[in-house]
């Protein structure tokens, strides 16, 4: 059984512009994949689509046997947990505890068990102790952490991050690879920090001008140096793959 | 202009309170499903912008400086029922979180701050697009006016609840007078920032200005120039001495407007060093004894004489331009 | 606009004031103000009686008198005004050391002093007492529309937010040598503005996504209500209560 399965979807913006060209991929649960691509791959619309806030103009997506459509919009939000690149736009409610209540209310969870659902997401991501404060005096760690709490507290079973690395100072990022690393929520990892996604994803998929043009073990993608070059990823100076045994 | 308790009685201050929670009313139901499906993150996002901005102040002339109202902008970016509900939203909040206008006089400052500018602004933004050609520079114009019809209804709004339930013991006259003209002054400012500020938006994002969405406008090319800014504020400053010196005559024996003028525009100076922003800057008197019905006429005469003038001064820059 | 100001007014504390529900609280404030804006200016007795009662109110607050003065000083520019008054009230004229004053004008400029400040000082011990969020969940509690509140919540929300990224601008206009002095100089703080009002709006799309993304249907739910005890609504009006009948007897006497 497939988690996530996306088969020939196609976008175009209401100018014209194709943004995504008949993307497919699979995966299976359990799995970490990270998906790769220079600025203006398409990415960020791809990932708009998993849960249905954008609608493709073609091609299905099915989540865990779902396929999404108007009927089943509200499960497959419940079951996809975005999370957004920046957490301001995810934390948008005046308290750390709203906030994470938000999605479980929305999705109908009676309020002794929203309660419940925000402490052990909370609790989950270590942070149980800010469920009082304001999202906006959060350190940059803390406010990722809070938000990848918001969709935990949905039982989401895909869980999907744009960037979490953004704006992490490292000690930031590495309690996220450790949080990541321990959750055994299916996720889907965007982002360009390749030693983040070598460290946490055993598979990536390179993303490029709308199409999936590498599917593959991370450390053969990251190893070949054509196929980098060819899409505008770059490893940080010194970082060789081939050296550093994968996890 | 955020009025503080025991300016106005509670009785007008009650009814003040009634009209704007009729008025709040109105907009929600205007506004309808809308904006609970849609709209309430740009309302939001909308009401703290104009929290931050009325925080900016910016130079009148010499030395003194005023601050944003913003429900003209709010009206021309939003639409004027959802613009007025933003603004009401700042409003409120200001009096509970900061104490920032009296708390009996809610209904006041939400009529006078929030739908008053916000329904004046749009009315006059509409009204000049259906006279101008269908410009981007005609988006500027009516935002200028807008902007600046708005600051001065708002505070005639005010003299109107002053004249009936007014508790400070001025003259009705000098209230009104030392109102409008300092918020002639501030609603130059106010008009040229709203225009430059729509123009701005226009540029990079049209779909989002609402007051022109269903007019067809050729795209901007750049933002406004030095030269039409320079003509909106001479224009403007001429409306306000223009102003001041036609209520002045009436004065006798005491310090003349523009005097008083100035030691408010101390105020909104001194206001303007305050932790919170601006506020309970722009109130003021003037000791002039003259009766109540000529006040009003003025004031009629004088929101007429900045709309006209504002229009003869941007009919002679359009055509400057196109020459 | 230093960091911290969506809670401007906010004392940390657990005094029996700061533990009121919020809704009390508001509707204790809203019957307060009322009683003072409703005494005449002349009962000089009933506003001592309402100090007397802000006093009490302050000090079962543990909201230090220092901290509670600074903040009350937003009344201050309101009044040098009131002090005007008196010099150009019309009407008969009474002596005031050196100078003759307007009687209206003297009486004018007490009613405002008193009950401005008054209004504000109860203001200031709400904010000083209450937390925003609590504002806003005893507004939705006292049936102001959920939107309403909704649109509060993201505006204090964001209120930072947005307030960080004019002031970055504003300083990215300074490093390069910008300053306002003339009317001529407000067009790149006009133009920034409406650059900050594009990305507050596209800020609104983003979060808007992040919203359906958890689930929005177009129904603001607010989470349950704690009940508000008997002992409790009347410990919370008691206050305004006296007050009223403080008012009430200056209009009578």
């Amino acid at each position: 059984m497939t988690q996530l399965s996306v088969s020939d979807l196609s976008f175009s913006y209401p100018d014209g512009t194709e943004v995504l060209k008949q993307v497919s991929l699979a995966i299976s649960p359990g799995e970490r994949v990270g998906l790769l691509g220079p600025n203006g791959a398409g990415k960020t619309t791809f990932v708009l689509h998993l849960n249905g806030i954008l609608r493709a103009s073609s091609g299905t997506i099915s989540l865990g046997g779902m396929t999404l459509s108007d009927q089943t919009l509200r499960e497959i939000r419940r079951r996809v947990g975005l999370v957004f690149q920046d957490p301001d736009d995810q934390l948008f409610m005046p308290t750390v505890f709203a906030d994470v209540a938000f999605g479980p209310a929305n999705f109908g969870f009676p309020p002794e068990q929203v309660e419940h659902r925000v402490k052990s997401a909370l609790e989950s991501v270590g942070e149980w102790h800010l469920a009082d404060r304001a999202p906006h005096h959060l350190s940059g760690g803390e406010r990722r952490k809070v938000a990848i709490a918001t969709v935990l507290a949905s039982d989401s079973e895909l869980l999907v991050l744009d960037e979490p690395t953004s704006n992490l100072d490292p000690a930031g990022r590495r309690e996220l690879v450790a949080l990541l690393s321990l959750l055994p929520t299916t996720q889907l990892i965007v982002t360009h920090d390749l030693p983040f996604v070598f460290e946490l994803c055993p598979r990536s998929i390179i993303m490029d001008g709308g199409r999936v043009v590498a599917d593959g073990p991370t450390g053969e993608l990251l190893s070949n140096r054509q196929l980098l070059a060819a899409h505008r990823l770059e490893l940080p100076f010194g970082f060789d793959p081939t050296n550093i045994a994968p996890r | 202009m955020h009025v503080p308790d025991g300016f106005i009685n509670v009785a007008t201050a009650a009814g003040a309170g009634v009209v704007a929670v009729s008025g709040l009313g109105a907009s929600l139901r205007r506004t309808g499903r809308d904006l609970s499906e849609r709209q309430i993150p740009f309302a939001g996002l909308t009401a703290a912008f104009i929290f931050a901005v009325q925080m900016l102040n910016f130079p009148v002339a010499a030395g003194t400086s005023g601050h944003l109202l913003g429900g003209s902008l709010a009206a021309i970016l939003l639409g004027p029922w959802l613009g007025a509900l933003a603004v009401a939203v700042v409003v409120f909040m200001q009096a509970l979180m900061f104490a920032d206008g009296g708390i009996v006089a809610l209904g006041l400052n939400v009529l006078n701050m929030a739908l008053v500018t916000a329904l004046v602004g749009w009315g006059v933004f509409r009204s000049v697009m259906r006279v101008l050609p269908r410009r981007s520079s005609a988006v500027m114009i009516a935002s200028m006016l807008a902007g600046a019809t708005s600051v001065v209804a708002s505070s005639l709004s005010f003299v109107f609840q002053y004249a009936i339930g007014g508790e400070g013991g001025a003259p009705l006259q000098s209230v009104f007078q030392a109102m409008v003209g300092v918020h002639s002054l501030i609603g130059i400012g106010e008009g040229v920032i709203t225009a430059v500020a729509v123009g701005a938006v226009l540029a990079v994002r049209p779909d989002l200005v609402k007051g022109v969405s269903d007019l067809q406008l050729p795209r901007l090319a750049t933002a406004p120039s030095r030269k039409s800014i320079l003509a909106f504020v001479t224009g403007g400053l001429a409306i306000a001495l223009a102003l001041v010196f036609l209520v002045a005559p009436l004065a006798s024996g005491a310090p003349d407007g523009l005097e008083r003028v100035a030691i408010d525009n101390g105020f909104i100076e001194s206001a303007q060093e305050h932790p919170l922003g601006g506020p309970l800057a722009d109130y003021s008197v003037s000791g002039i004894e003259n009766e109540q019905t000529g006040a009003v006429l003025a004031g009629a005469i004088g929101v007429g004489a900045t709309f006209v003038a504002g229009l003869i001064a941007a009919t002679i820059l359009r055509r400057r331009r196109s020459a | 606009m230093s960091g911290g100001h969506a809670h401007a007014l906010h004392f940390h504390g657990h005094s029996p004031i700061h533990r009121l529900p919020a809704a009390v609280k508001l509707v204790g404030l809203l019957a307060f103000v009322l009683a003072v804006v409703a005494t005449p200016a002349g009962a000089v007795w009933a506003f001592s009686g309402y100090t007397v009662i802000l006093m009490v109110l302050l000090v079962l607050s543990e909201v230090p008198a220092r901290f509670f003065l600074t903040r009350l000083a937003i009344d201050l520019p309101f009044i040098a005004f009131a002090l005007l008054l008196p010099f150009v009230g019309e009407g008969p004229r009474v002596e005031l050391g050196p100078f003759a004053v307007s009687a209206a004008g003297l009486l004018g400029a007490w009613n405002l002093i008193a009950k401005a400040t008054l209004s504000a000082g109860a203001s200031v011990l709400l904010a000083a007492t209450t937390e925003v969020p609590d504002i806003l969940a005893g507004l939705s509690r006292l049936r102001v529309p959920a939107v309403l509140v909704a649109i509060a919540s993201f505006m204090i929300r964001y209120l930072e937010v947005v307030a960080g990224e004019f002031r970055r601008t504003r300083i990215a206009m300074a490093a390069r040598g910008y300053k306002p002095r003339s009317a001529l100089d407000w067009k790149p703080v006009a133009v920034s503005a409406g650059a900050l009002f594009i990305r507050s709006f596209e800020r609104g799309e983003r979060v808007y996504q992040a919203m359906l993304a958890r689930g929005y249907d177009g129904n603001w739910r607010t989470g349950a209500h704690e009940p508000i005890t008997r002992s409790q609504w009347l410990a919370g009006l008691l206050p305004g209560i006296v007050a009223a009948t403080i008012m009430l007897a200056s209009r009578l006497l």
